[in-house]
């Protein structure tokens, strides 16, 4: 029961793209659509649950003084590793995502677990607390990402549901819609949480 | 010519913070204030030139004659990450008066996203080493700018009324839309 409420934490309550505001990089940058969305998720996903694994199993074993720069270089490795997979299997995709794929490293959310979480507790609550913020992640940025995606190109995961003609509003693609509608969900969530109490 | 199109290019067309969406954490976190945005952004035009200047150069005649390319996430954060240490004690030790207008915000750069992503930035476009020093330094003024420009707003903003649930973090997303938006009317002037 305990450890499911570790899982459940990244879900909801302390949702790292909503509640905490971290990795604000990616969530608004590559949020042009629901495919795009999705992959850079499940690559976070990926690199925070290994991350999250390999810290808490040498927790023992890495001196506190210099415990920054070796979380940096498990993270760095498994973010290398999702890179030359993307590229590999994934080329189109990894071509849109860019350069926002290596900047995961310097993604706060998987360095915030490592020191909050990872390092404090045995392997298997920090699998869950990992796949929980990962997945917390991946939800928060796909929903932000179909918000965008629906307004300013018609389409929900590149399937058009309006006719060609149809006029969209162009702008919520475009650099200023990511800010607003980020802004206008953290408001949202701010007024849900406020009223149901949550 | 390239180097004022460069220039140009990286102030107001592809703005770092408004555009290209790297750096957000601190222009989001520091812009409460014009003075502190001041001092944030000269220290992030000095380690992104100086990150870009050594980036360039482990790339070039040592990632690339050992054939490990891969190995460039890895090595520059590490780099980027010690470089900000030694500024810090180079600048405490040589130019006191320089480091106590910088000194608080020096740590916070390491985890500036766009001080690594410039770097591999630079890299991706191939400049030389002149040109990706100059192109480090102009994103890092244009990153100056939008911070300035977001904490005069957000001055403003404090002696506003504005519904509870928009406070902190939603409004100044706000701000930063209508700014990005207003950059986007720079697009098209350099060719």
């Amino acid at each position: 029961m305990k450890n499911l409420k570790y899982f459940t934490n990244g879900l909801i309550k302390e949702n790292p793209t909503f509640v905490l505001v971290l990795g604000t990089c990616p969530t608004l940058a590559v949020t042009t659509s629901g495919i795009n969305g999705l992959g850079m998720g499940a690559a976070t996903t990926f690199v925070l649950l290994f991350s999250n694994m390999f810290i808490a199993m040498l927790k023992n074993f890495i001196p506190d003084k210099v415990r920054i720069a070796a979380f940096i270089v498990v993270i760095a490795t498994f973010v290398t590793i999702v890179d030359m997979v993307m590229k590999a299997y994934v080329p189109d995709l990894y071509k849109t995502l860019g350069i926002f794929i290596p900047l995961i490293v310097v993604n706060c959310i998987i360095l915030g677990r490592a020191e909050a979480f990872a390092q404090k507790n045995k392997v298997v609550p920090a699998i869950l607390d990992g796949l929980g913020m990962g997945l917390g992640f991946t939800m928060a940025i796909t929903l932000l990402s179909l918000v965008r995606e629906l307004l300013g190109n018609g389409s929900l995961f590149e399937i058009k549901l309006l006719s060609e003609n149809a006029q969209t509003i162009l702008i919520f693609i475009l650099p200023p819609g990511a800010f607003i509608t980020y802004g206008y969900m953290i408001a949202i969530m701010n007024r849900v949480k406020a009223k149901y109490n949550i | 010519m390239e180097f004022i199109s460069i220039i140009i290019l990286a102030l107001f067309v592809n703005n770092v913070v408004l555009a290209q969406f790297l750096g957000i954490c601190p222009f989001l976190g520091v812009s409460g204030k014009v003075s502190t945005s001041i001092g944030m952004g000269a220290a992030v035009i000095f380690v992104m030139a100086l990150a870009n200047l050594v980036t360039y150069l482990i790339y070039n005649f040592v990632l690339v004659p050992l054939g490990i390319e891969f190995m460039q996430t890895i090595s520059f954060i590490f780099v980027i990450a010690s470089l900000v240490q030694v500024v810090e004690i180079i600048l405490k030790k040589a130019v006191p008066s320089l480091y106590q207008a910088l000194g608080i915000y020096l740590p916070l750069i390491t985890t500036n996203c766009a001080v690594l992503g410039i770097a591999l930035l630079a890299i991706q476009k191939q400049y030389s080493m002149v040109l990706s020093v100059v192109y480090a330094a102009a994103i890092g003024a244009g990153f100056t700018l939008a911070m300035i420009l977001m904490a005069g707003i957000r001055e403003q903003m404090e002696v506003t009324g504005y519904p509870k649930a928009m406070k902190g973090f939603p409004m100044s997303l706000l701000i930063a839309g209508l700014l990005s938006l207003a950059f986007m009317g720079f697009s098209g002037l350099v060719k």
